[in-house]
């Protein structure tokens, strides 16, 4: 569930409540044996790496004891930054024959500790291979080396008209190998979808060191789509060290409408019209009342103070924009909005987003939150912020939420005063509370971010056994001997008898 | 003819198998190596759910495609990747369902922009060789709660498991479809005019090459089609004059028409959409294009090997329609490369450790 992200003055104090935590996190326990081979280890490492890519002093060590989920820390046993695919599978053959598990790594970013480690784990990260390797507009496609940036991708296109579709917030930070790994969404997925349908080959290796070639620059797999399979498997089958991805033209323009409510409620039930109408927005989000002051005081763009607002923004010819937005405007009639602000310019485009942009920041300056990554089904919308409304009231904590309405991944912001004993323990049930809503209604527990080591104990809210018995052998069939971010994913009872053999 | 009609049914008919089975929808899509076993056929109909402002549908595996197709043009969506419906080209009767064509991983011309049925494809339930129902995502558009294996179900012919339930994501069925025409034009000049119509920002959500023609379909709402339109044939003009076709051509591509009831077989090639030009140069026979190069569709003598025309071209060609002694002495599917033949090979000792579930079909 639980992202936690604590207000900035607050951090030191934060920091030891946080530490708490740290120790509350079930972990398997440190491989002796692994501990007292270090030396050894280290030393088969660098025989196959550059000194420079092999990190293994302890305070060094201590820049990858964590990812974006701060609260959760371990320093790996070494580090290494393999340059090319062979280096990756040489590293992986070691690690392989020494019983050393290994956690791939791209950027950190992940806010589900899909790349925390274990202090008897190798971290395998790939920021150091980050080439361009190909540009084939006519094909529509780009080949790169995993540790490239996702927006660098983007950037590598975008002056001959093209860009690559997925788009998480982290855009600047994150890498395609997380991408792949996580699935990962973005504010456009309604019409573009996520990684997984953006994205054509790759390039894997086992934790064996065998180099799997998946997909290509064709379309569909020749046979079993195992593709399909490594993307969102939270680098538990396999590194990725290289992608295909496929890129589009961008289209023409793009215009956003606000659309302001009363009620959350008619907020919701105006999205659920404008996707029946026909109409396919490009992003659809949503903020409500708490989330729309903090980034009026933060960020100043001039929002109406409302209970509900919505930004949808639509694109393609200048026609057709005139025309998605006549409709929209329409349907938003029939739900009395209180503004309904349509974008005539760039300039009035950047001050509709200004706000959304900066809402995590805005909330992070007036609090301490907790982030949740649910996906309902949108129809369930209303219902289902008048029941986190009333679970707000009973366990006394606020909520905001801004998120992706029109594919229905909510991101239900928890507020809580890390100061306050109690308060991030009582915030942490009501982030599991929101959760088993989430599934209950016919949604999910994590629409975008992952399960990592987050959701792990929660998985059984959403799958019975047989369920996430046929995940695991998935994995026992790519990593027989549970090596490669063996913690992650499945709860720890599930996945221990399979762990220690 | 073995017909199940509930889950409980279906695991208990597989646990108690004594042999392999013959798993079916419809019938209507004999894919794949000659499979010898007891016919069963899933006989689950029905929609679970429907909801249009959601934009999402869950059904049983054995509900007619007509059915849903009809249901939800009466709310103007559709399964946006216009699932191929194979009766003609290989000469069968029945009724095409959505597990079977799961299952094939059917798709059409859209898939060039909407992405392949595997896209779509967002839960599953599925009855595995050892006679357990298990599901796989759910009926939201945005979910990485554990692996995906309802893609991983997509496209693996019946082999993993037998599906009893699938949900898609739907997409607005297009108000307005408007098709250009550039005739008379050779592969390599084809490919290439495809290639630049692709480039354009005018969302060309169709391009095939049949008889010399170029096809190019642009669609969405009428206010933004016929513009789009004009301005496409505008920057096509190096290409010749385009013109709007009369009729409908896409179902005739989608379905390979052009190859149906005549003698030969059928193969289906995937490359890189580019390097179609040549590999159509290579082949002795009648050739189609869709998917903008990327999906080559020949006619060639019975009996006939294509994949060593691919030669040191990326890609992979499936043996489509065959005698059954052909199918089995080339291999219907292309042969892959042992690392992942030897996974595959792992998932479905996994899946169906008693090798019963349409065994030998891909391999
Ligand atoms: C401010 C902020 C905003 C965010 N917004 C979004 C958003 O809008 N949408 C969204 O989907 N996510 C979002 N995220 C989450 C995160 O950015 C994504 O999950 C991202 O894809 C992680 O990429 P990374 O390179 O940082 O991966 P890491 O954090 O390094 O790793 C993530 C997972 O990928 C695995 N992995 C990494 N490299 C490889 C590899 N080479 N091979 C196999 N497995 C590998 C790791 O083991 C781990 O399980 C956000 C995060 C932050 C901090």
């Amino acid at each position: 569930m639980i992202t936690l992200l604590a207000r900035r003055g607050r951090a030191v104090i934060s920091f030891d409540q946080l530490q708490r935590k740290a120790r509350l996190m079930q972990m398997p326990a440190p491989d002796p044996a692994i501990l007292a081979r270090k030396a050894e280890i280290v030393a088969r490492l660098l025989q196959i790496l550059p000194a420079d890519a092999v990190i293994h002093d302890a305070t060094e060590t201590r820049a990858y004891e964590c990812d974006a989920l701060t609260a959760y820390r371990c320093p790996p046993l070494a580090v290494v930054l393999p340059r090319t695919t062979e280096e990756v599978a040489a590293v992986l053959r070691i690690c392989h024959d020494e019983g050393v598990p290994v956690v791939p790594r791209g950027s950190g970013t992940s806010l589900a500790g899909g790349a925390l480690p274990t202090a008897d784990s190798v971290i395998l990260g790939v920021s150091r291979m980050n080439a361009l390797l190909e540009v084939d507009y006519d094909n529509r496609l780009v080949r790169v080396q995993a540790g490239r940036t996702n927006l660098s991708v983007t950037d590598a296109v975008a002056g001959d008209g093209f860009f690559y579709a997925p788009d998480p917030s982290s855009q600047l930070a994150c890498a395609i190998a997380g991408n792949i790994a996580m699935n990962s969404g973005g504010a456009h997925c309604l019409k573009y979808g996520v990684t997984t349908n953006n994205l054509l080959g790759a390039t894997v290796v086992l934790m064996d060191g065998t180099v799997l070639e998946l997909g290509g620059p064709y379309m569909d797999a020749p046979g079993l789509d195992l593709l399909s399979v490594i993307c969102g498997s939270e680098g538990q089958l396999g590194v990725v060290t290289e992608a295909t991805l496929r890129i589009l033209p961008a289209p023409e323009g793009a215009r956003p409408v606000l659309i302001a409510f009363n009620s959350s409620e008619v907020a919701g039930a105006c999205v659920s019209d404008i996707i029946r109408a026909g109409i396919l927005p490009v992003a659809i989000e949503f903020m409500d009342r708490p989330c729309i002051r903090a980034c009026e005081d933060f960020a100043k763009a001039g929002y109406p103070d409302c209970e509900a607002l919505l930004i949808v923004e639509v694109e393609g010819s200048p026609a057709a924009i005139d025309d998605q937005l006549a409709r929209i405007a329409e349907i938003a009639r029939h739900h009395d909005p209180i503004e309904l602000r349509e974008s005539r310019s760039e300039d009035e485009s950047r001050r509709i987003w200004l706000g959304r942009k900066s809402a995590f920041g805005a909330m992070g300056q007036i609090n301490d939150y907790m982030c949740l990554d649910g996906t309902i089904p949108v129809t369930a919308l209303p219902h289902v912020l008048r029941r986190i409304e009333e679970m707000s009231r009973d366990f006394g904590l606020q909520v905001a939420n801004v998120f992706h309405a029109g594919d229905g991944n909510m991101h239900p912001l928890i507020l809580f005063d890390a100061n306050k004993p109690g308060d991030l323990e009582r915030c942490e049930a009501f982030g599991a509370e929101i959760l088993r809503l989430c599934v209950e209604v016919g949604g999910c527990l994590t629409g975008e971010h992952g399960v990592g080591v987050e959701k792990r104990d929660l998985m059984t809210v959403q799958f019975a056994p047989q369920d996430l018995e046929a995940q695991a052998r998935v994995k026992d069939v790519f990593d027989p001997r549970w090596l490669l971010n063996p913690a992650k994913v499945f709860p720890l009872s599930l996945s221990q008898g399979r762990r220690a053999a | 003819m073995m017909q199940v009609a509930t889950v409980d049914d279906l695991a208990e008919v597989i646990r108690s198998a004594q042999g392999p089975l013959r798993i079916q929808g419809g019938g209507t899509r004999p894919v794949g190596n000659p499979v010898v076993g007891s016919p069963l056929q899933v006989g689950l109909r029905g929609i679970t759910l429907y909801e249009p402002g959601a934009l999402t549908l869950v059904a049983q595996a054995g509900t007619p495609l007509a059915e849903i197709d009809a249901v939800l043009a009466d709310h103007a969506q559709h399964l946006p990747f216009e699932p191929m419906d194979h009766r003609a080209l290989m000469g069968t009767g029945g009724e095409p369902t959505l597990g079977g064509m799961v299952a094939a991983n059917a798709s059409g011309p859209r898939r060039l922009r909407a992405g392949a049925c595997r896209d779509s494809l967002i839960g599953v339930q599925f009855v595995d060789g050892t006679g357990t129902a298990i599901r796989n995502g759910g009926r939201v558009m945005k979910n990485v709660t554990g692996y995906d294996l309802a893609r991983l179900m997509a496209g693996s012919h019946g082999t993993l498991g037998v599906l009893t339930e699938v949900a898609f994501k739907l997409l607005p069925r297009p108000e307005k479809v408007t098709t250009l025409i550039l005739p008379g034009l050779d592969a390599p000049t084809a490919v290439a005019a495809m290639a630049a119509a692709l480039r354009t920002p005018f969302e060309v959500t169709g391009a095939g090459w049949a008889g010399g023609n170029v096809m190019l379909r642009i669609e969405g709402f009428a206010t933004s089609v016929a513009d789009r339109a004009e301005r496409l044939a505008a920057a096509l003009a190096r290409f010749g004059r385009a013109e709007l076709a009369a009729a409908d051509p896409w179902p005739a591509l989608r379905d390979v028409t052009g190859f149906a009831g005549r003698e030969g077989d059928v193969w289906r090639l995937s490359v890189a959409p580019t390097d179609a030009a040549q590999v159509a140069g290579r082949i002795e026979g009648e050739v189609i294009l869709d998917w903008g190069g990327g999906l080559i569709w020949a006619l060639v003598p019975p009996g006939t090997d294509l994949r060593g025309q691919l030669g040191s071209i990326r890609g992979h060609a499936t043996l489509v329609r065959a005698a059954p002694e052909t199918r089995a002495a080339l291999g219907a599917f292309h042969p892959e490369p042992q690392p992942v033949a030897a996974i595959a090979a792992g998932l479905r000792a996994r899946f169906d450790p008693r090798g019963i579930l349409n065994p030998g079909l891909m391999a």
